[in-house]
Protein backbone atom coordinates (compact mmCIF):
# COMPACT_ATOMS: atom_id res chain seq x y z
CA UNK A 1 0.00 0.00 0.00
CA UNK A 2 1.91 3.15 1.32
CA UNK A 3 5.91 3.11 1.09
CA UNK A 4 7.37 3.35 4.62
CA UNK A 5 8.88 6.21 5.41
CA UNK A 6 11.23 6.62 7.96
CA UNK A 7 9.26 8.79 9.53
CA UNK A 8 6.60 7.40 9.28
CA UNK A 9 4.74 6.38 13.09
CA UNK A 10 4.07 2.51 13.40
CA UNK A 11 0.73 1.47 12.60
CA UNK A 12 -0.07 0.12 15.92
CA UNK A 13 2.29 1.04 18.68
CA UNK A 14 1.60 0.44 22.93
CA UNK A 15 3.01 1.71 25.42
CA UNK A 16 3.20 0.08 28.91
CA UNK A 17 -0.44 -1.97 28.47
CA UNK A 18 -1.32 -3.54 31.67
CA UNK A 19 -4.59 -5.73 31.83
CA UNK A 20 -5.80 -7.32 35.20
CA UNK A 21 -8.62 -9.87 36.04
CA UNK A 22 -9.57 -8.39 39.43
CA UNK A 23 -6.30 -8.68 41.32
CA UNK A 24 -4.67 -10.63 39.08
CA UNK A 25 -2.77 -8.72 36.69
CA UNK A 26 -1.87 -11.17 33.66
CA UNK A 27 -0.44 -8.32 31.29
CA UNK A 28 2.18 -5.86 32.87
CA UNK A 29 3.29 -3.08 31.51
CA UNK A 30 3.77 -4.50 28.10
CA UNK A 31 5.42 -2.04 25.07
CA UNK A 32 5.57 -2.95 21.08
CA UNK A 33 5.09 -1.99 17.94
CA UNK A 34 3.75 -3.04 14.66
CA UNK A 35 5.11 -0.89 12.00
CA UNK A 36 3.01 -1.01 8.60
CA UNK A 37 3.48 -3.80 6.46
CA UNK A 38 5.31 -5.87 8.94
CA UNK A 39 4.79 -9.20 10.97
CA UNK A 40 5.87 -8.80 14.28
CA UNK A 41 5.18 -12.32 16.40
CA UNK A 42 4.81 -13.13 20.41
CA UNK A 43 5.90 -15.93 21.45
CA UNK A 44 5.72 -17.79 25.30
CA UNK A 45 4.39 -20.37 27.38
CA UNK A 46 0.86 -20.89 28.04
CA UNK A 47 -0.41 -18.38 30.29
CA UNK A 48 2.23 -16.06 29.06
CA UNK A 49 -0.63 -13.66 28.92
CA UNK A 50 -0.58 -13.15 24.85
CA UNK A 51 -4.57 -13.62 24.45
CA UNK A 52 -5.20 -11.28 27.29
CA UNK A 53 -2.57 -8.74 25.25
CA UNK A 54 -4.54 -9.50 21.69
CA UNK A 55 -7.70 -9.00 23.71
CA UNK A 56 -6.60 -5.87 25.40
CA UNK A 57 -5.87 -4.49 21.80
CA UNK A 58 -9.04 -5.17 20.55
CA UNK A 59 -10.67 -3.56 22.98
CA UNK A 60 -12.29 -6.49 24.61
CA UNK A 61 -10.82 -6.14 28.02
CA UNK A 62 -10.22 -3.07 29.32
CA UNK A 63 -6.13 -1.81 29.99
CA UNK A 64 -4.45 0.71 30.98
CA UNK A 65 -1.33 2.41 29.54
CA UNK A 66 -1.34 3.91 25.49
CA UNK A 67 -3.21 2.32 22.96
CA UNK A 68 -1.49 4.28 19.81
CA UNK A 69 -2.84 3.32 15.87
CA UNK A 70 -1.37 5.63 12.91
CA UNK A 71 -0.36 8.51 15.37
CA UNK A 72 -3.79 8.57 17.10
CA UNK A 73 -3.61 7.58 21.27
CA UNK A 74 -6.06 6.34 23.57
CA UNK A 75 -6.39 4.34 26.45
CA UNK A 76 -8.52 1.19 26.68
CA UNK A 77 -10.06 1.09 23.53
CA UNK A 78 -13.58 -0.01 22.49
CA UNK A 79 -13.91 -2.84 19.67
CA UNK A 80 -15.66 0.05 17.64
CA UNK A 81 -13.25 2.17 17.17
CA UNK A 82 -10.12 -0.28 16.99
CA UNK A 83 -12.65 -1.84 13.85
CA UNK A 84 -13.08 1.66 12.06
CA UNK A 85 -8.93 1.99 12.26
CA UNK A 86 -8.60 -1.44 10.46
CA UNK A 87 -7.49 -3.40 12.86
CA UNK A 88 -8.70 -7.25 13.11
CA UNK A 89 -9.13 -9.87 15.21
CA UNK A 90 -8.72 -13.34 14.64
CA UNK A 91 -9.73 -14.61 18.73
CA UNK A 92 -8.63 -17.87 19.91
CA UNK A 93 -12.09 -19.55 20.24
CA UNK A 94 -12.60 -18.07 16.56
CA UNK A 95 -16.26 -16.94 17.51
CA UNK A 96 -17.40 -18.03 14.24
CA UNK A 97 -21.12 -17.88 13.23
CA UNK A 98 -22.07 -21.94 13.82
CA UNK A 99 -25.62 -22.22 12.95
CA UNK A 100 -24.92 -19.96 9.54
CA UNK A 101 -23.39 -20.98 6.48
CA UNK A 102 -19.64 -20.56 5.24
CA UNK A 103 -20.72 -18.02 2.94
CA UNK A 104 -22.77 -15.79 5.15
CA UNK A 105 -19.93 -16.21 7.60
CA UNK A 106 -17.72 -14.72 5.01
CA UNK A 107 -20.63 -11.71 3.62
CA UNK A 108 -20.51 -10.84 7.22
CA UNK A 109 -16.50 -10.80 7.71
CA UNK A 110 -17.35 -7.34 5.02
CA UNK A 111 -19.83 -6.05 7.34
CA UNK A 112 -17.72 -3.35 9.33
CA UNK A 113 -17.09 -1.98 5.13
CA UNK A 114 -20.52 -2.18 3.97
CA UNK A 115 -21.15 1.48 3.87
CA UNK A 116 -17.44 1.64 2.01
CA UNK A 117 -18.34 2.95 -1.16
CA UNK A 118 -14.77 2.10 -2.48
CA UNK A 119 -15.74 -1.84 -0.81
CA UNK A 120 -16.76 -4.51 -3.49
CA UNK A 121 -18.04 -7.77 -1.49
CA UNK A 122 -18.46 -9.79 -4.46
CA UNK A 123 -14.94 -9.24 -5.28
CA UNK A 124 -13.46 -9.75 -1.68
CA UNK A 125 -15.11 -12.84 -1.27
CA UNK A 126 -13.56 -14.31 -4.53
CA UNK A 127 -10.33 -13.34 -3.40
CA UNK A 128 -10.99 -15.42 -0.58
CA UNK A 129 -12.57 -18.43 -2.38
CA UNK A 130 -9.42 -18.28 -4.30
CA UNK A 131 -7.12 -18.11 -1.30
CA UNK A 132 -9.20 -20.94 0.22
CA UNK A 133 -10.56 -23.45 -2.43
CA UNK A 134 -11.71 -25.56 0.81
CA UNK A 135 -14.03 -22.47 1.78
CA UNK A 136 -15.46 -22.49 -1.67
CA UNK A 137 -16.30 -26.54 -1.63
CA UNK A 138 -18.13 -26.23 1.41
CA UNK A 139 -19.72 -22.75 1.03
CA UNK A 140 -23.08 -23.61 1.83
CA UNK A 141 -22.15 -26.14 4.46
CA UNK A 142 -22.88 -24.30 8.33
CA UNK A 143 -19.77 -23.49 9.99
CA UNK A 144 -20.61 -25.43 13.33
CA UNK A 145 -19.72 -28.78 10.94
CA UNK A 146 -16.23 -27.73 9.26
CA UNK A 147 -13.87 -29.47 10.57
CA UNK A 148 -11.02 -27.63 12.66
CA UNK A 149 -8.68 -26.59 9.89
CA UNK A 150 -11.62 -25.63 7.79
CA UNK A 151 -13.09 -23.53 10.70
CA UNK A 152 -9.43 -21.56 11.22
CA UNK A 153 -9.79 -20.70 7.71
CA UNK A 154 -12.68 -19.97 8.00
CA UNK A 155 -11.67 -17.26 10.73
CA UNK A 156 -9.04 -16.16 9.04
CA UNK A 157 -11.15 -15.85 6.10
CA UNK A 158 -13.54 -14.18 7.59
CA UNK A 159 -11.30 -11.50 8.97
CA UNK A 160 -9.85 -11.40 5.44
CA UNK A 161 -13.27 -10.04 4.09
CA UNK A 162 -13.12 -6.87 6.09
CA UNK A 163 -9.72 -5.39 4.42
CA UNK A 164 -8.11 -5.18 7.50
CA UNK A 165 -4.76 -3.32 7.43
CA UNK A 166 -3.67 -5.04 10.78
CA UNK A 167 -4.65 -8.50 10.81
CA UNK A 168 -4.22 -9.57 15.07
CA UNK A 169 -3.66 -13.18 15.05
CA UNK A 170 -4.35 -16.26 17.83
CA UNK A 171 -2.31 -18.95 17.05
CA UNK A 172 -3.45 -19.41 13.39
CA UNK A 173 -1.80 -23.12 13.53
CA UNK A 174 -3.53 -24.61 16.67
CA UNK A 175 -4.31 -27.78 15.94
CA UNK A 176 -3.52 -28.35 12.70
CA UNK A 177 -1.98 -30.98 10.74
CA UNK A 178 1.32 -30.04 9.62
CA UNK A 179 0.85 -29.87 6.16
CA UNK A 180 -1.72 -27.20 6.92
CA UNK A 181 0.22 -25.21 9.41
CA UNK A 182 2.41 -24.30 6.46
CA UNK A 183 -0.04 -23.93 4.38
CA UNK A 184 -1.29 -21.47 6.56
CA UNK A 185 2.39 -19.28 7.40
CA UNK A 186 2.37 -19.31 3.51
CA UNK A 187 -0.53 -17.25 3.31
CA UNK A 188 0.36 -15.13 6.45
CA UNK A 189 3.90 -14.47 4.40
CA UNK A 190 1.61 -13.72 1.41
CA UNK A 191 -0.78 -11.09 3.05
CA UNK A 192 2.10 -8.75 4.66
CA UNK A 193 3.29 -8.91 0.62
CA UNK A 194 -0.15 -7.17 -0.40
CA UNK A 195 0.45 -5.03 2.13
CA UNK A 196 -1.20 -6.29 5.41
CA UNK A 197 0.59 -5.83 8.84
CA UNK A 198 0.21 -9.06 11.20
CA UNK A 199 0.53 -9.17 14.77
CA UNK A 200 1.19 -13.01 15.70
CA UNK A 201 0.44 -14.98 18.77
CA UNK A 202 2.01 -18.52 18.09
CA UNK A 203 3.02 -21.50 19.97
CA UNK A 204 4.70 -22.93 17.18
CA UNK A 205 8.00 -20.63 17.81
CA UNK A 206 9.97 -22.27 15.01
CA UNK A 207 7.41 -21.11 12.17
CA UNK A 208 6.35 -18.19 13.54
CA UNK A 209 10.10 -16.65 13.67
CA UNK A 210 10.59 -18.15 9.89
CA UNK A 211 7.88 -15.42 9.01
CA UNK A 212 8.06 -12.46 11.39
CA UNK A 213 10.62 -9.13 11.28
CA UNK A 214 10.31 -8.89 15.00
CA UNK A 215 9.53 -10.78 17.56
CA UNK A 216 8.56 -10.45 21.50
CA UNK A 217 8.70 -13.08 24.04
CA UNK A 218 6.58 -13.40 26.80
CA UNK A 219 6.71 -14.76 29.94
CA UNK A 220 4.48 -14.39 33.06
CA UNK A 221 2.64 -11.20 31.83
CA UNK A 222 6.12 -9.16 31.03
CA UNK A 223 8.33 -9.17 27.95
CA UNK A 224 11.06 -11.34 28.58
CA UNK A 225 13.35 -10.96 25.51
CA UNK A 226 12.66 -9.02 22.25
CA UNK A 227 14.76 -8.33 19.16
CA UNK A 228 14.33 -9.29 15.10
CA UNK A 229 13.23 -12.32 14.45
CA UNK A 230 15.89 -14.12 13.17
CA UNK A 231 18.51 -12.55 15.83
CA UNK A 232 15.94 -14.32 18.24
CA UNK A 233 16.03 -17.60 16.66
CA UNK A 234 19.21 -18.26 16.95
CA UNK A 235 19.77 -17.28 20.36
CA UNK A 236 20.95 -19.55 22.56
CA UNK A 237 18.10 -19.56 25.42
CA UNK A 238 15.42 -19.27 22.59
CA UNK A 239 17.21 -22.30 21.23
CA UNK A 240 16.97 -24.23 23.99
CA UNK A 241 13.70 -23.16 25.60
CA UNK A 242 11.53 -22.74 22.49
CA UNK A 243 12.90 -24.34 19.14
CA UNK A 244 14.63 -27.75 21.01
CA UNK A 245 13.81 -30.68 19.09
CA UNK A 246 10.69 -31.31 20.73
CA UNK A 247 9.73 -27.84 20.33
CA UNK A 248 5.92 -28.94 20.23
CA UNK A 249 5.62 -28.39 24.04
CA UNK A 250 7.16 -25.43 25.12
CA UNK A 251 5.59 -25.77 28.76
CA UNK A 252 8.68 -27.56 30.23
CA UNK A 253 10.70 -24.19 30.02
CA UNK A 254 9.45 -22.39 32.72
CA UNK A 255 12.46 -22.78 35.22
CA UNK B 1 -71.78 -29.01 19.88
CA UNK B 2 -72.56 -28.64 15.92
CA UNK B 3 -70.36 -28.28 12.94
CA UNK B 4 -71.09 -24.39 12.76
CA UNK B 5 -70.06 -24.02 16.50
CA UNK B 6 -66.65 -26.02 15.60
CA UNK B 7 -66.00 -23.87 12.56
CA UNK B 8 -66.62 -20.41 14.18
CA UNK B 9 -64.63 -22.04 17.54
CA UNK B 10 -61.94 -22.86 15.05
CA UNK B 11 -61.82 -19.41 13.21
CA UNK B 12 -61.08 -17.75 16.96
CA UNK B 13 -58.46 -19.77 17.70
CA UNK B 14 -56.97 -19.55 14.71
CA UNK B 15 -57.07 -15.90 14.24
CA UNK B 16 -55.65 -15.79 18.33
CA UNK B 17 -53.41 -18.16 17.50
CA UNK B 18 -51.51 -16.17 14.28
CA UNK B 19 -51.63 -13.38 16.34
CA UNK B 20 -49.87 -15.59 19.35
CA UNK B 21 -47.35 -17.08 16.72
CA UNK B 22 -46.35 -13.30 15.33
CA UNK B 23 -45.62 -12.54 19.54
CA UNK B 24 -44.08 -16.10 20.20
CA UNK B 25 -41.93 -15.41 17.00
CA UNK B 26 -40.75 -11.45 18.66
CA UNK B 27 -40.15 -12.99 22.29
CA UNK B 28 -37.90 -15.40 20.32
CA UNK B 29 -36.47 -12.77 18.66
CA UNK B 30 -35.23 -10.45 21.12
CA UNK B 31 -34.37 -13.37 23.37
CA UNK B 32 -31.80 -14.64 21.00
CA UNK B 33 -30.39 -11.37 19.88
CA UNK B 34 -30.05 -9.26 23.55
CA UNK B 35 -31.05 -12.71 26.35
CA UNK B 36 -33.55 -10.35 27.44
CA UNK B 37 -36.97 -11.95 27.90
CA UNK B 38 -39.27 -9.24 26.51
CA UNK B 39 -42.42 -9.16 29.37
CA UNK B 40 -43.62 -5.77 27.90
CA UNK B 41 -43.83 -7.55 24.44
CA UNK B 42 -47.71 -7.08 25.59
CA UNK B 43 -47.69 -3.57 26.25
CA UNK B 44 -47.09 -2.99 22.06
CA UNK B 45 -50.19 -4.83 21.43
CA UNK B 46 -52.31 -2.98 24.64
CA UNK B 47 -51.39 0.00 23.55
CA UNK B 48 -52.11 0.06 19.66
CA UNK B 49 -55.53 -0.91 20.50
CA UNK B 50 -56.13 1.41 22.83
CA UNK B 51 -54.69 3.80 20.75
CA UNK B 52 -56.97 3.04 17.49
CA UNK B 53 -59.94 2.67 19.80
CA UNK B 54 -59.17 6.27 21.09
CA UNK B 55 -59.05 7.73 18.06
CA UNK B 56 -61.89 6.21 16.38
CA UNK B 57 -64.01 7.01 20.12
CA UNK B 58 -62.79 10.98 19.64
CA UNK B 59 -61.23 10.98 22.90
CA UNK B 60 -57.38 12.26 22.97
CA UNK B 61 -54.25 10.35 22.79
CA UNK B 62 -51.62 10.36 25.34
CA UNK B 63 -49.39 8.08 24.10
CA UNK B 64 -47.39 10.78 22.01
CA UNK B 65 -46.25 11.93 25.70
CA UNK B 66 -45.06 9.07 26.84
CA UNK B 67 -42.60 8.52 23.52
CA UNK B 68 -41.93 12.04 23.39
CA UNK B 69 -40.60 11.90 26.87
CA UNK B 70 -38.39 8.67 26.49
CA UNK B 71 -37.11 10.42 23.21
CA UNK B 72 -35.76 13.04 25.39
CA UNK B 73 -34.33 11.15 28.07
CA UNK B 74 -32.38 8.80 25.42
CA UNK B 75 -31.14 12.21 23.52
CA UNK B 76 -29.86 13.34 27.10
CA UNK B 77 -28.45 10.23 28.07
CA UNK B 78 -26.83 9.99 24.21
CA UNK B 79 -25.86 13.45 24.79
CA UNK B 80 -24.14 12.67 28.53
CA UNK B 81 -22.66 9.78 26.93
CA UNK B 82 -20.77 11.95 24.07
CA UNK B 83 -19.87 14.39 26.48
CA UNK B 84 -17.99 12.15 29.15
CA UNK B 85 -15.99 10.33 26.17
CA UNK B 86 -14.50 14.20 25.89
CA UNK B 87 -15.87 13.84 22.06
CA UNK B 88 -13.93 10.96 20.64
CA UNK B 89 -17.40 8.97 20.87
CA UNK B 90 -19.40 9.31 17.32
CA UNK B 91 -22.97 11.52 18.43
CA UNK B 92 -25.09 7.78 18.08
CA UNK B 93 -26.75 8.27 14.93
CA UNK B 94 -31.14 7.07 15.41
CA UNK B 95 -31.65 8.86 18.69
CA UNK B 96 -32.34 12.11 16.85
CA UNK B 97 -34.19 10.68 14.14
CA UNK B 98 -36.53 9.11 17.36
CA UNK B 99 -36.73 12.57 18.74
CA UNK B 100 -38.00 14.24 15.38
CA UNK B 101 -40.91 10.94 14.43
CA UNK B 102 -41.76 11.46 18.31
CA UNK B 103 -42.44 15.09 18.33
CA UNK B 104 -44.44 14.92 14.85
CA UNK B 105 -46.42 11.81 16.03
CA UNK B 106 -47.10 14.07 19.05
CA UNK B 107 -48.09 16.99 17.13
CA UNK B 108 -50.27 15.21 14.69
CA UNK B 109 -52.43 13.39 17.47
CA UNK B 110 -53.04 16.77 18.95
CA UNK B 111 -53.81 18.57 16.00
CA UNK B 112 -55.40 15.86 13.63
CA UNK B 113 -59.10 15.11 13.65
CA UNK B 114 -58.74 11.85 14.34
CA UNK B 115 -61.88 10.41 14.49
CA UNK B 116 -62.40 11.73 10.94
CA UNK B 117 -58.70 10.90 9.23
CA UNK B 118 -59.91 6.84 8.41
CA UNK B 119 -58.91 3.78 9.18
CA UNK B 120 -56.06 3.44 7.58
CA UNK B 121 -54.33 6.76 8.44
CA UNK B 122 -55.48 5.80 11.95
CA UNK B 123 -53.65 2.82 11.98
CA UNK B 124 -50.11 4.64 10.31
CA UNK B 125 -50.22 6.90 13.34
CA UNK B 126 -50.96 4.10 15.53
CA UNK B 127 -47.70 2.60 14.27
CA UNK B 128 -45.78 5.84 14.12
CA UNK B 129 -46.72 6.21 17.62
CA UNK B 130 -46.01 2.64 19.36
CA UNK B 131 -42.80 1.72 16.96
CA UNK B 132 -40.49 4.07 18.38
CA UNK B 133 -41.24 2.89 21.78
CA UNK B 134 -39.44 -0.22 21.32
CA UNK B 135 -35.81 1.16 20.53
CA UNK B 136 -36.30 3.79 23.06
CA UNK B 137 -37.03 1.58 25.80
CA UNK B 138 -33.72 -0.56 24.84
CA UNK B 139 -32.00 3.00 24.59
CA UNK B 140 -33.29 4.05 28.11
CA UNK B 141 -33.44 0.55 30.05
CA UNK B 142 -31.38 -1.89 28.71
CA UNK B 143 -28.18 -0.67 26.59
CA UNK B 144 -26.13 0.44 29.77
CA UNK B 145 -26.80 -2.86 30.96
CA UNK B 146 -26.78 -5.17 28.15
CA UNK B 147 -23.99 -7.18 29.64
CA UNK B 148 -25.12 -8.06 32.72
CA UNK B 149 -26.35 -11.74 33.66
CA UNK B 150 -29.60 -12.28 32.16
CA UNK B 151 -31.23 -12.46 35.88
CA UNK B 152 -30.65 -8.63 35.90
CA UNK B 153 -32.29 -8.61 32.63
CA UNK B 154 -34.97 -9.97 33.33
CA UNK B 155 -35.69 -8.25 36.26
CA UNK B 156 -35.25 -4.41 34.55
CA UNK B 157 -37.84 -6.19 32.15
CA UNK B 158 -40.16 -6.70 34.54
CA UNK B 159 -40.01 -3.59 35.90
CA UNK B 160 -40.53 -1.94 32.56
CA UNK B 161 -43.87 -4.09 31.86
CA UNK B 162 -45.21 -3.14 35.66
CA UNK B 163 -44.27 0.24 34.90
CA UNK B 164 -45.46 0.54 31.42
CA UNK B 165 -48.51 -0.89 32.55
CA UNK B 166 -49.14 1.79 35.08
CA UNK B 167 -48.47 4.58 32.92
CA UNK B 168 -51.60 3.00 30.67
CA UNK B 169 -53.92 3.12 32.89
CA UNK B 170 -53.00 6.62 33.04
CA UNK B 171 -53.00 7.28 29.30
CA UNK B 172 -56.03 5.14 28.46
CA UNK B 173 -57.78 4.73 31.83
CA UNK B 174 -59.80 1.72 32.99
CA UNK B 175 -62.57 1.11 30.28
CA UNK B 176 -61.70 -1.48 27.79
CA UNK B 177 -61.59 -0.56 24.12
CA UNK B 178 -62.74 -2.36 20.69
CA UNK B 179 -61.98 -0.70 17.35
CA UNK B 180 -64.19 -1.56 14.04
CA UNK B 181 -63.52 -4.62 11.51
CA UNK B 182 -61.36 -3.35 8.73
CA UNK B 183 -64.70 -4.66 6.60
CA UNK B 184 -68.00 -6.11 7.62
CA UNK B 185 -67.87 -8.78 4.75
CA UNK B 186 -68.75 -12.25 5.50
CA UNK B 187 -67.89 -15.45 3.31
CA UNK B 188 -69.98 -18.57 3.21
CA UNK B 189 -67.80 -21.46 3.42
CA UNK B 190 -69.97 -24.63 3.77
CA UNK B 191 -71.77 -24.75 6.73
CA UNK B 192 -69.93 -21.48 7.85
CA UNK B 193 -69.51 -18.14 7.70
CA UNK B 194 -66.21 -16.99 7.83
CA UNK B 195 -65.44 -13.03 8.76
CA UNK B 196 -63.42 -11.08 6.90
CA UNK B 197 -61.53 -10.18 9.56
CA UNK B 198 -60.60 -13.59 10.18
CA UNK B 199 -58.92 -13.46 6.66
CA UNK B 200 -56.98 -10.19 7.42
CA UNK B 201 -55.50 -11.43 10.02
CA UNK B 202 -54.33 -14.67 8.74
CA UNK B 203 -53.16 -12.54 5.50
CA UNK B 204 -51.39 -10.14 7.08
CA UNK B 205 -49.58 -12.76 9.95
CA UNK B 206 -48.46 -14.78 6.74
CA UNK B 207 -47.24 -11.43 4.75
CA UNK B 208 -45.40 -10.20 8.30
CA UNK B 209 -44.06 -14.15 8.48
CA UNK B 210 -42.71 -14.18 5.09
CA UNK B 211 -41.63 -10.42 5.36
CA UNK B 212 -39.37 -11.20 8.05
CA UNK B 213 -38.06 -14.46 6.50
CA UNK B 214 -36.84 -12.58 3.73
CA UNK B 215 -34.84 -10.04 5.80
CA UNK B 216 -33.54 -12.83 8.36
CA UNK B 217 -32.43 -14.69 5.03
CA UNK B 218 -31.67 -12.53 2.28
CA UNK B 219 -30.45 -9.38 3.66
CA UNK B 220 -26.66 -7.80 5.32
CA UNK B 221 -28.59 -6.56 8.10
CA UNK B 222 -31.39 -9.61 8.94
CA UNK B 223 -28.27 -11.70 8.89
CA UNK B 224 -26.56 -9.19 11.07
CA UNK B 225 -28.82 -9.71 13.40
CA UNK B 226 -28.93 -13.15 13.07
CA UNK B 227 -25.23 -13.50 13.39
CA UNK B 228 -25.50 -11.61 16.93
CA UNK B 229 -27.75 -14.05 18.20
CA UNK B 230 -25.68 -16.65 17.37
CA UNK B 231 -21.90 -15.40 18.83
CA UNK B 232 -22.36 -12.00 20.24
CA UNK B 233 -18.04 -11.85 20.43
CA UNK B 234 -18.28 -12.77 16.54
CA UNK B 235 -20.55 -10.15 15.59
CA UNK B 236 -19.00 -7.70 17.47
CA UNK B 237 -15.77 -8.27 16.00
CA UNK B 238 -17.20 -8.03 12.39
CA UNK B 239 -18.30 -4.71 13.26
CA UNK B 240 -21.94 -4.81 14.24
CA UNK B 241 -22.72 -2.95 16.99
CA UNK B 242 -24.52 -4.57 19.75
CA UNK B 243 -26.59 -1.33 20.76
CA UNK B 244 -27.60 -1.38 17.64
CA UNK B 245 -28.42 -5.01 17.26
CA UNK B 246 -30.07 -4.49 20.24
CA UNK B 247 -32.51 -1.48 19.41
CA UNK B 248 -33.02 -3.16 15.70
CA UNK B 249 -34.52 -6.50 17.62
CA UNK B 250 -36.73 -4.00 20.34
CA UNK B 251 -37.96 -2.24 16.80
CA UNK B 252 -39.17 -5.07 14.93
CA UNK B 253 -40.45 -6.47 18.45
CA UNK B 254 -42.69 -3.57 18.37
CA UNK B 255 -43.63 -3.48 15.06
CA UNK B 256 -44.96 -7.02 15.76
CA UNK B 257 -46.98 -5.92 18.72
CA UNK B 258 -48.00 -2.60 16.94
CA UNK B 259 -49.71 -4.64 14.34
CA UNK B 260 -50.73 -7.58 16.39
CA UNK B 261 -52.72 -4.92 18.14
CA UNK B 262 -54.15 -3.55 14.97
CA UNK B 263 -55.60 -7.28 14.31
CA UNK B 264 -57.03 -8.22 17.28
CA UNK B 265 -58.43 -5.18 18.50
CA UNK B 266 -61.81 -5.25 16.54
CA UNK B 267 -62.17 -8.65 17.90
CA UNK B 268 -61.28 -8.68 21.73
CA UNK B 269 -61.68 -5.91 23.77
CA UNK B 270 -58.53 -4.90 24.75
CA UNK B 271 -57.46 -3.31 28.22
CA UNK B 272 -54.68 -1.36 29.30
CA UNK B 273 -53.42 -4.13 31.04
CA UNK B 274 -54.55 -6.82 28.82
CA UNK B 275 -51.01 -7.37 26.70
CA UNK B 276 -49.75 -9.24 29.31
CA UNK B 277 -51.85 -12.50 29.20
CA UNK B 278 -51.70 -12.29 25.24
CA UNK B 279 -48.28 -12.03 25.39
CA UNK B 280 -47.72 -14.60 27.69
CA UNK B 281 -49.78 -17.00 25.58
CA UNK B 282 -47.18 -15.92 22.55
CA UNK B 283 -44.71 -16.48 25.70
CA UNK B 284 -45.56 -20.16 26.05
CA UNK B 285 -45.58 -20.85 22.08
CA UNK B 286 -41.74 -19.79 22.23
CA UNK B 287 -41.14 -21.83 25.03
CA UNK B 288 -43.17 -24.83 23.33
CA UNK B 289 -40.73 -24.24 20.45
CA UNK B 290 -37.47 -24.40 23.06
CA UNK B 291 -36.82 -20.48 22.48
CA UNK B 292 -35.26 -21.45 19.38
CA UNK B 293 -37.16 -23.35 17.07
CA UNK B 294 -39.39 -20.96 14.91
CA UNK B 295 -41.98 -23.51 13.29
CA UNK B 296 -42.51 -25.18 16.59
CA UNK B 297 -43.27 -22.64 18.51
CA UNK B 298 -45.76 -21.22 15.73
CA UNK B 299 -47.57 -24.17 16.12
CA UNK B 300 -47.44 -24.28 19.84
CA UNK B 301 -49.20 -20.68 19.47
CA UNK B 302 -51.38 -21.83 16.90
CA UNK B 303 -52.56 -24.95 19.34
CA UNK B 304 -52.71 -22.51 22.18
CA UNK B 305 -55.09 -20.13 20.33
CA UNK B 306 -57.50 -23.30 19.72
CA UNK B 307 -57.67 -24.40 23.08
CA UNK B 308 -58.30 -21.51 24.02
CA UNK B 309 -61.22 -20.94 21.53
CA UNK B 310 -62.73 -24.21 22.30
CA UNK B 311 -62.20 -24.15 26.29
CA UNK B 312 -64.02 -20.50 26.33
CA UNK B 313 -67.23 -22.60 24.58
CA UNK B 314 -67.07 -25.01 27.28
CA UNK B 315 -66.33 -23.23 30.92
CA UNK B 316 -65.27 -19.81 29.72
CA UNK B 317 -64.51 -18.46 33.12
CA UNK B 318 -61.77 -21.59 33.52
CA UNK B 319 -60.53 -20.16 29.88
CA UNK B 320 -57.07 -19.29 31.80
CA UNK B 321 -56.62 -22.07 33.66
CA UNK B 322 -57.42 -24.74 31.39
CA UNK B 323 -55.02 -23.23 28.98
CA UNK B 324 -51.94 -22.86 31.02
CA UNK B 325 -52.49 -26.16 32.35
CA UNK B 326 -52.77 -27.94 28.75
CA UNK B 327 -48.99 -26.67 28.93
CA UNK B 328 -47.36 -28.83 31.27
CA UNK B 329 -47.44 -32.07 29.91
CA UNK B 330 -45.82 -29.66 27.08
CA UNK B 331 -43.28 -28.51 29.21
CA UNK B 332 -42.52 -31.72 31.11
CA UNK B 333 -42.22 -33.24 27.78
CA UNK B 334 -39.54 -30.75 26.41
CA UNK B 335 -37.62 -30.94 29.74
CA UNK B 336 -36.80 -34.36 28.91
CA UNK B 337 -36.26 -33.93 25.49
CA UNK B 338 -33.65 -31.47 26.06
CA UNK B 339 -32.29 -33.67 28.96
CA UNK B 340 -31.97 -36.25 26.21
CA UNK B 341 -30.18 -33.83 24.16
CA UNK B 342 -27.63 -32.86 26.99
CA UNK B 343 -26.66 -36.41 27.10
CA UNK B 344 -25.85 -37.18 23.97
CA UNK B 345 -23.45 -34.21 23.89
N1 LIG C 1 -11.24 -14.43 32.60
C1 LIG C 1 -10.15 -14.66 33.36
N2 LIG C 1 -10.21 -14.53 34.70
C2 LIG C 1 -9.11 -14.75 35.47
N3 LIG C 1 -7.92 -15.10 34.98
C3 LIG C 1 -7.80 -15.24 33.65
C4 LIG C 1 -8.90 -15.03 32.77
N4 LIG C 1 -8.49 -15.25 31.49
C5 LIG C 1 -7.19 -15.59 31.60
N5 LIG C 1 -6.77 -15.59 32.87
C6 LIG C 1 -5.41 -15.88 33.35
O1 LIG C 1 -4.52 -14.94 32.77
C7 LIG C 1 -3.31 -15.56 32.41
C8 LIG C 1 -3.01 -15.31 30.94
O2 LIG C 1 -3.97 -16.00 30.13
P1 LIG C 1 -3.91 -15.96 28.55
O3 LIG C 1 -5.12 -16.64 28.05
O4 LIG C 1 -3.69 -14.58 28.12
O5 LIG C 1 -2.62 -16.84 28.27
P2 LIG C 1 -2.00 -17.26 26.86
O6 LIG C 1 -0.62 -16.72 26.84
O7 LIG C 1 -2.88 -16.90 25.76
O8 LIG C 1 -1.93 -18.83 27.05
P3 LIG C 1 -2.11 -19.99 25.93
O9 LIG C 1 -0.82 -20.12 25.23
O10 LIG C 1 -2.42 -21.19 26.76
O11 LIG C 1 -3.26 -19.60 25.06
C9 LIG C 1 -3.48 -17.04 32.74
O12 LIG C 1 -2.83 -17.28 33.96
C10 LIG C 1 -4.96 -17.23 32.87
O13 LIG C 1 -5.26 -18.23 33.82
MG1 LIG D 1 -3.96 -17.96 24.39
Amino acid sequence: MTALAPTTPPLLSVRDLSVSYGPIEAVSGISLDVPEGHIATVIGPNGAGKTTLLSALMGILPSRGAITVDGVETSSPTIARMIAAGIALVPEQRALFATMTVEDNLVLGGFRRHRDPHYDADETLRDVYGRFPRLWERHRQLAGTLSGGERQMLALGRALMGKPRLLMLDEPSLGLAPLVVRDVFQIIAELKRTGVSILLVEQNARAALKVADHAYVLELGRVAMEGPAAELADDPRIVAAYLGKTSRHQEMLTA
Amino acid sequence: MNMQIVMLLGQDGVTNGAVYALLALSIMLVFSVTRILLIPQGEFVAFAALTMAAMQSGRAVQLGWLVFALAVVATLMDAAKVWRSKGREPWPHGTLGLLAVAALALVLTKVLPLDRIGMFAQALLTIALVVPLGPLLYRVFFQAIAAAHSLVLLIVSIAVHVALVGTGLLMFGPEGGKTEPFSDAFFEIGPAMIASQTLWVIAATLALMGGLWVFFGKTLYGRALQATAVNRLGAELVGISPDLAGRASFTLAAAIGVLSGILIAPITTIYYDSGFIISLKGFVGAIIGGLTSFPVAALGALFIGQAEAFSTFWASSYKEVIVFTLLLPVLVWRSLAHTRVEDEE
